[in-house]
């Protein structure tokens, strides 16, 4: 007996919206088992881990903090890896952004206007989008491969941080801290209050509602415009891209700034909230888990929205089952590894089928 | 032991899809046996199973008398079934002898092994240098590897799937030779072939297949090529109508000295390809593969950029250094060879499919920057009604489509613009003979209105049957065109194997 893959004449549409179903399905009962072997009941440590979070009003306020990012940064590399540009990078894109916009309040603190959180949103895009810019050149000029570029320039940037906070920017009344002034007033985004008092107070900030904004305009643009097209094609077949007369040059420009800027956004809206200065740790590798969640939400940027929130309880839970339980918060790391994993297996059941095949030796190979 | 390899009601389901229903035949030892069909009857299948690379559904096959499964490849090598595909699995960077050597089971002695390629190459007049890099060898000389790597097991039964179809005419001859020598050793040869002509020549047995059903065995010595063709198709086939009348217009494309660099190690180079392609007429490239067809093609669509401008001319006008979509829109169309993945995104459903090539010159397609969906599925719907595409569900993944009905879909999208140029490559490859005459017919029609069309094909029946005028390629270099009626395939052959190369060089030696 065997197990064999069968290709099917067609992608299966209830397969593609199964297998991140699944996928998760497969995570919970993997996390159970290393909850078990690590000698807690499994069901009330995936409780505290996934549900827990869910249930006061405080910690869905908190998973929207968490999931703006993400589904920002998400949908952005969505976008490019239909495309079949990889960027993995967008952790150090992130990092430029937050540098680039926290230079207003570094060097002009006295400067508190409205245009003043134009200018740093701006700046933080502008700086995401200058450090994607090099991979996407050095692949478009010298054929390197942009997976490894991106991915070794967030070690940089994240160095180049570190010294300016520890050096330069550093706040002179900040006891030797490695970080920057606070940032206060028009340096910090302004909040929404979401839901009325009498349901529970649920506040957001500004970065929620960019968040829900790129999604749907990437949602418009890869579903309506003749770019998405194009970038689909790209990326399914670029071969029949050339043949359209689509430059592969744009396409890979095009991804990395988008998803540069995107990702630049997305940091300087974490220093303009959450954080409220620049520091070393100002991201928990949002651009590291965002690729995850591209992934999970099937390379769609409304995918992306929904699976921001999953890899969001991920966090929250890492957070909770280091108080409830005691074990380490890198938990929730192996859980979005686990879940990664099981994504990438469980989307080959959309163009393939599993058979399991007995079989009966026959006389010739029994002679063999 | 009468027969040697009997098939005795062998039927084979993929899905809801009967691709052998209840397949009998049999085959002697020493006799070479014709499988034919259309594509899409269920010849692949049969010899797939054979050659132990499928199992079948129910039924069974008997070797030498005997009830066999054949579990694998390497089981049917064992038994003494070896199989030549029709797209090589050849290394280019290593040797022949090296090549064989990757072939064969356990340990041997390389120097022996030498020896003995020279030694049975030489026995069956496939002669064969063993120390040759294969990327050196022309497409004949490298389906000469595959035949001696199965002749050295020593085979009592070989399949030959669509030999020819990469040959020059006397290289076929020469393969002819060599399989005729074969089977009076007493070994059995199945072969694959939608040329008829040559399967009444070599053939002592011929089993026809049609929806996956065994639906004649014939002796083909005594059938005509056109009985045969109609047992295949179950009807008779259209006849192009060509209306040759001498009503040649201006020229609408033009090559001027075209060069194309190689752009891989083992690319071709175009050099001083020229070429008039007037008003009304169909002007056909011959040639064997890898001569530099899909070099020509790329330059000609402007996928790949030339160096001048004058190069090309379009209607007069320079378009060497313009894109494909400039090209489009000054009224030239292409349909490249493959059509999954180059002429249309195999994931994409047609109408999607549609968008690819009109995006640019189709003004009610994109309208500011938003794909019109509506637009592209009344282009769709039309196509698939002018010519014939037939399909499952109303809007289907091109992937999903059989060859013949996508190849149909990919040249009626750019026939349906009325193109004043059309360039075409392999316009019915692995296509049957019902679709390639729709297609062929499409194209004469359209040179018949007023387009100029360049045709680039292996197949020569086609060539002959649509091309006003012939041009050869080989090597990078293209012959002078010459009028259809002058020419036969012997001497399309001479021009294939570089007859005409030496004249340019003098010529280029003179200049």
């Amino acid at each position: 007996m065997r197990l064999v893959l069968e290709k099917r004449a067609e992608a299966s549409g209830r397969m593609a919206i199964l297998s991140p179903v699944i996928a998760i399905a497969l995570t919970l009962i993997t996390g159970g088992i290393i909850f078990a072997l690590r000698g807690l009941n499994p069901f009330s440590a995936l409780y505290v881990f996934f549900v827990e979070p869910l249930t006061t009003s405080w910690s869905i306020e908190q998973l929207i903090v968490k999931a703006a990012p993400l589904a920002m940064i998400g949908a952005g590399l969505a976008v490019s890896y239909m495309a079949n540009v990889w960027n993995i990078g967008a952790e150090g894109q992130l990092t430029a952004g937050a540098i680039v916009g926290s230079a207003i309040p570094v060097f002009f603190p006295e400067f508190q206007s409205p245009p003043t959180l134009a200018l740093m949103l701006s700046l933080g895009v502008i700086g995401g989008m200058a450090w994607a810019a090099i991979p996407a050149f050095l692949k478009n000029r010298f054929g390197t491969n942009e997976i490894l570029t991106s991915l070794m320039l967030v070690y940089v940037i994240q160095l180049a941080l570190d010294w300016l906070v520890r050096g330069p920017w550093r706040d002179p009344k900040g006891y030797n801290f490695p970080k920057t002034i606070a940032f206060s007033d028009w340096q910090l985004l302004p909040q929404f209050q979401l839901l009325p008092p009498s349901v529970g107070p649920i506040y957001i900030n500004l970065g929620a509602i960019f968040a829900v904004a790129a999604v749907v305009a990437l949602a418009f643009m890869m579903g309506r415009t003749l770019k998405g097209y194009e970038l689909r094609v790209q990326g399914i077949a670029p071969r029949a891209g050339r043949f359209a007369g689509f430059s592969r040059e744009k396409t890979v420009w095009f991804c990395f700034l988008l998803s540069g800027g995107l990702a630049g956004l997305a940091g300087i809206c974490e220093v303009m909230s959450t954080v409220g200065q620049l520091q070393p740790g100002i991201s928990p590798s949002y651009g590291f888990t965002a690729i995850i969640v591209a992934f999970l939400g099937r390379l769609n940027p409304i995918g992306a929205l929904v699976a921001a929130f999953a890899l969001a309880i991920s966090y929250l839970g890492g957070e909770s089952a280091q108080v409830a339980l005691g074990i380490s918060d890198k938990t929730a790391r192996v859980f979005q590894g686990v879940l990664l994993f099981y994504i990438l297996a469980c989307d080959s059941l959309i163009l393939y089928r599993l058979k399991i095949i007995g079989r009966t030796p026959g006389p010739a190979e029994a002679k063999a | 032991m009468d027969y040697l390899l009997e098939a005795l009601h062998v039927t084979k389901v993929f899905g809801t899809l009967k691709a052998n229903d209840g397949v009998t035949l049999k085959v002697k030892p020493g006799e070479i046996h014709a499988f034919l069909g259309e594509n899409g009857a269920g010849k692949s299948t049969l010899v797939k199973m054979i050659y132990g690379a499928l199992q079948p559904t129910s039924g069974e096959f008997r070797w030498m008398g005997k009830a066999v499964t054949i579990p694998s490849p390497a089981a049917a090598r064992k038994l003494g079934i070896g199989m030549v595909f029709q797209h090589f699995s050849l290394f280019e960077a290593l040797t022949v002898a090296e090549n064989i050597a990757l072939a064969m089971p356990g340990a041997f002695d390389m120097k022996k092994l030498s020896g003995r390629i020279a030694r049975v190459s030489r026995d069956y007049g496939l002669p064969l240098e063993p120390t040759a890099v294969v990327a050196d060898l022309s497409v004949g000389e490298r389906q000469r590897i595959e035949i001696v790597r199965c002749l050295l097991q020593e085979p009592k039964l070989l399949i030959m799937d669509e030999p020819t179809a990469v040959l020059t005419p006397q290289e076929a001859d020469q393969l002819f030779i060599t399989l005729a020598r074969l089977a009076s050793e007493g070994c059995a040869v199945i072969y694959i072939s939608h040329r008829l002509e040559e399967v009444k020549r070599l053939c002592h047995n011929a089993t026809i297949l049609r929806h996956g059903k065994v639906v004649a065995n014939v002796d083909p010595t005594r059938e005509t090529a056109a009985s045969l063709a109609k047992l295949m198709v179950g009807g008779d086939i259209h006849v192009v109508k060509s209306a040759r009348e001498d009503q040649r217009g201006a020229t609408r494309l033009k090559l001027d000295r075209l060069r194309l660099s190689a752009d891989g190690p083992f690319a071709v180079e175009l050099r001083n390809v020229s070429l008039d392609v007037k008003a009304g007429e169909v002007v056909a490239i011959a040639g064997v593969a890898g001569n530099g067809q899909s070099e020509l093609f790329d330059a000609v669509s402007g996928e790949r950029s030339l160096a001048q401008a004058a190069m090309l001319l379009i209607d007069g006008k320079p378009m060497g250094h313009d894109g494909v979509n400039a090209r489009r829109n000054a009224g030239a169309a292409f349909v490249p060879e493959e059509r999954l993945g180059h002429g249309a995104v195999p994931a994409f459903t047609l109408s999607q499919n549609v968008v690819l090539t009109r995006h640019s010159s189709d003004g009610a397609l994109v309208k500011s920057g938003m794909v019109s969906s509506g637009g592209a599925s009344g282009v769709s719907q039309r196509v698939i009604k002018d010519y014939d595409v037939r399909k499952g569900k109303p809007d289907p993944e091109a992937r999903s489509l059989s060859g013949g009905n996508l190849q149909k879909f990919v040249v009626g999208r750019e026939l349906d613009r009325r193109p004043g140029v059309l360039v075409i490559n392999q316009p019915t490859w692995g296509v049957d003979a019902g679709a390639s005459a729709t297609i062929r017919q499409a194209i004469v029609d359209l040179a018949r209105q007023g387009s100029a069309v360049l045709v680039i094909s292996q197949d020569l029946d086609e060539i002959f049957e649509i091309a006003d005028r012939i041009a050869v390629i080989s090597r990078g270099q293209l012959s002078e065109a010459y009028p259809a009626s002058d020419l036969t395939p012997e001497k399309i052959g001479l021009l294939m194997a570089g007859a005409h190369e030496r004249k340019e060089m003098a010529h280029a030696a003179r200049a």
